[in-house]
């Protein structure tokens, strides 16, 4: 080899060794895809078209599940929120089920939004009862 | 320089920029009350803003569930919690924060809530060209107790190369800002508000936040 082609590869093999002695790469725990864009749309007060959102979520899970990944928390009841927003109140609580039962933690939260809806729910057909 | 003492010398450098580049982050924080709380579930409430960029609040709650929950926790759902401060006629983000934690951990059932405040957002600090500047500040609070647990700040810069990551939770944000780029209609600040809430809330940093237990890591810090 020669001399100078020699110091190359020196200098290659360091460069190397500086770019990959870090990259015990954390492997990310679910596959976000635009969750978080969503929800900025959302927050910005962007969801006059809640129908698109929902369906930008919807691909978003198939591609999620395709690649066997998990969607991050969150996902499923945020979707669920947007299901109740126009109205497809059966699909908004197979999400919010989703969201509990992929993460537990959401139980007490959820639990109590889904109380308050069917509470609000039991008081407008009983006014209507009155009526 | 002969070839011999170059190599020696390549060798050596490489071992110090190894060393340098991995070395354990100085924990210069109390860790104490967070080890023995090891909260499951984080509320991040709705931030303060202290920018003029009405776009502040929004894009920094967007982007701190990503760090959260890789880092291993629950991050009770942004939107919904947003939603929910609102119809309860909590309007701002100061009166969301100004709730008594006992009160926040009755309704959302979390283990910890995030406070963040953010410093600055956008554009308009910077004089010489539009590079867009997002800084945070935030804190960690134990809901049953009242206690911080931890608490950081972080900033970042449009003018900044991308290339400082890594490994771990910075590497990943490469792949989080393509995605967002490619995803649709995000401005520049929303995408550094991303590598802001990255540095802020992601564990595995110096002074970082701990991984929590959804994390392959938990308990390894």
């Amino acid at each position: 080899m020669h001399r100078s082609s020699r110091t190359g590869l020196v200098l290659l093999l360091a460069g190397a060794a500086v770019l990959g002695g870090c990259a015990h790469r954390t492997e990310p725990i679910y596959q976000w895809e635009s969750y978080q864009t969503q929800v900025y749309q959302y927050l910005q007060g962007q969801s006059s078209d809640p129908q698109k959102q929902i369906a930008s979520l919807e691909a978003d899970f198939q591609k999620i599940r395709a690649q066997n990944h998990k969607p991050p928390p969150g996902f499923h009841a945020h979707l669920g929120m947007l299901y109740a927003s126009v109205g497809k109140d059966d699909q908004a609580l197979q999400e919010f089920q989703t969201e509990k039962s992929l993460f537990p933690e959401s139980t007490a939260f959820i639990d109590m939004l889904l109380a308050k809806a069917n509470s609000r729910k039991n008081s407008q057909q009983d006014k209507e009862k009155t009526l | 320089m002969s070839p011999r003492q170059i190599l020696v010398a390549l060798a050596a450098l490489a071992t110090v920029l190894l060393a340098t580049g991995c070395a354990a982050p100085a924990k210069s924080i109390d860790y104490a009350a967070f080890r023995t709380t090891r909260p499951k579930s984080i509320l991040v409430l709705p931030p303060v803003n202290e920018s003029p960029d009405i776009n502040a609040s929004a894009g920094m709650l967007a982007q701190l569930s990503f760090p959260l929950a890789e880092s291993g926790y629950y991050v009770l759902p942004v939107a919904l919690v947003a939603e929910t401060f609102r119809n309860n006629g909590l309007d701002t983000p100061a009166e969301a924060q100004a709730v008594a934690p006992a009160k926040l951990q009755e309704i959302f059932g979390a283990d910890a809530a995030l406070y963040v405040k953010v410093t600055k957002y956008g554009t308009s600090y910077t004089v010489i060209n539009s590079e867009a500047v997002v800084a945070a500040d935030a804190r960690l609070v134990d809901l049953k107790t009242g206690a911080v647990l931890w608490s950081g700040s972080a900033s970042a810069s449009s003018a900044e190369g991308l290339n400082n990551g890594g490994g771990g939770l910075m590497g990943l944000l490469v792949t989080a800002v393509v995605q967002q780029i490619i995803g649709s209609l995000t401005d520049a600040s929303f995408t550094v508000a991303g590598t802001t809430s990255l540095r802020l809330a992601a564990a595995g940093r110096p002074n970082g936040i701990l991984y929590g237990p959804r994390s392959p890591k938990y308990l390894s810090d």
